[in-house]
């Protein structure tokens, strides 16, 4: 086999050494620092945005539960309001109702009073004219003037038997 | 028909020679120069876009970039990091002289993987290296190596010297697994290709017989040259993984 002859050695070693050697220093200087920064440029472009849209999620809860705790606490504040008002409105209402029912009862009271004493009125007039119609009556029918003490006693006795039957 | 082995022979381009010895330019230190000249000129070129999304090129150089890498995390870890370069080179190398080899280029075309001295240097480099790693990080506790941990000491006796050989045939296993992988593909390669032209001359159609065959070891070769490169890669971490961490 060719590869055997110690001829071949020689030359080969010596390119192989320079190629190698050259090549290692293009690599290392040259092309793996370039492609090193072409996946870090990329790795660090995602981990930037990975980390960006995290501070955005963030972001958005704190908004979402600030927004909520708002909510909430306007929702305590109308409910809170709308009892008060309730309320308010219902003493407001028992005050009137109080005060209407006060002055009605008054009005009923005066009222009663003042027929009372109509009634009163009345009735003592009653027997007057009762007396004076009967003895009108008794002179027309009579020719005579009866006595009014007379009269007199005669209506009460028929007004009080007369009230005592009716009773 | 052609000696299968005319093609390892060595063709002097350029003479040169410095002190009687000869270092003249021949096709093999052509396809060095062309491996060198090809992997630089592609790596170089393919991420000059620098683009986020990478295009076909660029994904291509990544690759090649992130599987070395890889290769060393995973065998070696985070320590192996300062030798990624050599181990990159030394991926680009073997591989691009695998691949040219099987590109059948008209009287320049060679393997250089397919010479013995070639691939010796190439170990021979990697066994010195991991050799001085070894002694400049452990100093004499690196010839722990030698010894497996938890055996009994008086197994020494026998596993030293076994493990010593086996130590100092390293070199030899890496470069003789390259060298006859590829001397032999390409052997069985120019043998099909000397029945496809014989035959096919005589009688069109029983040539197309050998020409199939030829080509499916046309396949085969090309698994090889990348499989012989990587394994001739990954077997260099795994020793410079010894260099470090004494397994």
């Amino acid at each position: 086999m060719p590869q055997f002859d110690p001829a071949v050695f020689a030359p080969q070693l010596f390119w192989l050494a320079l190629t190698f050697i050259v090549l290692y220093v293009l690599m290392a200087k040259l092309v793996l620092p370039r492609i090193a920064s072409v996946l870090d440029e990329r790795q660090q472009r995602i981990d930037a945005n990975l980390d960006r849209a995290a501070h955005l999620k963030a972001e958005a809860n704190v908004a979402v539960s600030a927004y909520e705790r708002a909510l909430t606490s306007s929702r305590y504040r109308a409910q809170d309001m709308i009892k008060e008002t309730t309320e308010r409105l219902i003493a407001e209402s028992e005050r009137r109702n109080r005060e209407l029912a006060a002055r009605l009862a008054e009005q009923i009271k005066a009222g009663e009073a003042r027929i009372g004493a109509a009634r009163q009125a009345a009735l003592s007039h009653v027997r007057e004219i009762a007396a004076e119609v009967s003895a009108v009556a008794a002179a027309n029918l009579t020719g005579e003037v009866p006595d009014p003490a007379v009269v007199e006693a005669a209506i009460a006795a028929a007004v009080d038997g007369h009230g005592e039957q009716s009773r | 028909m052609i000696n299968p082995i005319e093609q390892f022979e060595l063709r002097p381009l350029v003479a040169l020679s410095v002190g009687g010895t000869d270092i003249s330019f021949t096709n093999s230190a052509l396809m060095m120069v062309a491996a060198a000249v090809i992997s630089t000129v592609f790596l170089t070129l393919s991420v000059r876009a620098r683009a986020l999304v990478p295009g076909r090129w660029q994904s291509m150089a990544e690759l090649f970039y992130e599987f070395v890498a890889n290769m060393l995390r995973d065998n070696v870890g985070s320590e192996g990091r300062q030798y990624f370069p050599f181990i990159f080179t030394l991926f680009m190398v073997v591989l691009f002289g695998n691949l040219l080899g099987i590109l059948p280029i008209p009287v320049l075309g060679f393997t250089y993987t397919a010479q013995i001295i070639v691939t010796f240097a190439l170990a021979a480099v990697v066994f010195v290296g991991v050799t001085i790693i070894g002694f400049v990080r452990h100093g004499l506790h690196f010839l722990r190596l030698f010894f497996p941990k938890g055996a009994p000491p008086a197994m020494g006796i026998v596993l030293v010297p076994i493990e010593i050989l086996s130590y100092f045939m390293r070199p030899i296993s890496l470069s003789v697994r390259l060298f006859a992988n590829m001397t032999a593909g390409h052997i069985i390669l120019q043998i099909m290709g000397g029945f496809v032209v014989t035959l096919g001359a005589l009688y069109f159609v029983p040539g197309l017989f050998p020409f199939a065959f030829l080509s499916a070891l046309l396949v085969l070769e090309v698994g090889v040259a990348l499989l012989q490169a990587y394994v001739f890669v990954v077997l260099s971490c795994i020793y410079l993984n010894d260099a470090i961490h004494l397994h």
